[in-house]
């Protein structure tokens, strides 16, 4: 009996070595609620600034009455995602250095290397991708392609965290899909899925790892 | 009927040993300052328990400088692997077992 309950805790010891060696395990929920509000916020941003309904095509603004791109447009939302983006990276690195100092970890190690690279080397591929497609005039398929190589850089990353990740990323994936037959409702779109999507997985996330 | 201690492995009989095994076999190769935090033993008590395994061939050693620094670094081999599984096979049977 305490024999096989000794083997039991070796077992289980095995199984938390390999994962604590091999997965990135600092990764806070509240980086993901945090990514949602500033998400909210910023789709919020474009409604007021262009004054669209939500269920307005906001592709209208891109171009003006006289036929020509209006600057303002493509300015106005490269400062509006620029900024949503760089805050929430600082709070998700703030919340995980927080957690991984709470729980004794290194925060800058094997695991969170792996996990930088394989998160962003398809995150930066489709962030070039959207460019190229802004400068050939696909403006509409801007919005589905963000959300789709977000999907699959989640995806690809999830294998190097928690693994509730792959299940972000497979929402992600099905939304930007599902977004690409709604041109001109990205910015909808976007608020569900960077919004609403980050917020719902990482209030799970927090509740079941953190509390 | 084979007997179910025979692949209960007396390498694998220290659980330090059984912990370096277990991080070598998801990771390509760990150095020696990562396996002592993840273990939380000392410099001589893993460097002993490497040695026993490098003896077993269960993992192979490699040494090199990344500038002026020496860095060691380990890798499980495919025996050590083999060998691993089979321990953790019969583990598991030996618990089924007492069930």
């Amino acid at each position: 009996m305490t024999n096989q309950q000794e083997h039991l805790e070796t077992l289980q010891e095995i199984r938390s070595l390999m994962e604590r060696s091999s997965r990135f395990l600092s990764l806070s929920g509240l980086s993901g609620v945090f990514a949602g509000i500033f998400a909210l916020a910023g789709a919020v941003a474009a409604y007021l600034y262009f004054d669209i309904s939500i269920t307005g095509n906001y592709l209208l603004y891109s171009v003006r009455s006289d036929g020509r791109i209006n600057m303002d447009f493509y300015t106005f939302f490269f400062a509006d995602a620029g900024s949503v983006l760089v805050l929430s990276l600082i709070f998700s690195f703030v919340f995980s250095f927080r957690k991984a100092k709470r729980e004794g970890l290194k925060i800058w190690d094997k695991t969170a290397k792996r996990l930088a690279v394989n998160l962003f080397l398809p995150l930066i591929a489709g962030g070039f991708f959207c460019l190229v497609m802004l400068y050939h005039g696909y403006i509409g398929l801007v919005a589905p392609a963000t959300l789709l190589f977000y999907g699959l850089a989640l995806l690809n990353a999830s294998k190097y965290t928690f693994n509730d990740l792959r299940f972000l990323g497979l929402s992600q994936i099905a939304l930007g899909l599902i977004s690409a037959l709604f041109i001109g409702y990205g910015l909808l779109f976007w608020a569900l899925g960077f919004g609403v999507l980050h917020i719902i997985y990482g209030t799970a996330m927090y509740f079941k790892y953190e509390k | 009927m084979k007997d179910l201690i025979t692949n209960i492995n007396k390498a694998f009989e220290s659980r330090i040993r059984l912990g370096i095994m277990s991080v070598l076999m998801v990771n390509d190769t760990v150095d020696f300052i990562t396996l002592k935090e993840m273990l939380k033993v000392t410099d001589g008590n893993l460097a002993s328990h490497i040695g026993a395994l490098e003896k077993n061939e269960f993992l192979e050693v490699y040494k090199q400088f990344i500038g002026k620094k020496p860095q060691t670094t380990y890798a499980a081999t495919k025996k050590g692997k083999r060998a691993f599984n089979d321990h953790l096979d019969a583990l598991e049977k030996l618990i089924k077992k007492t069930n």
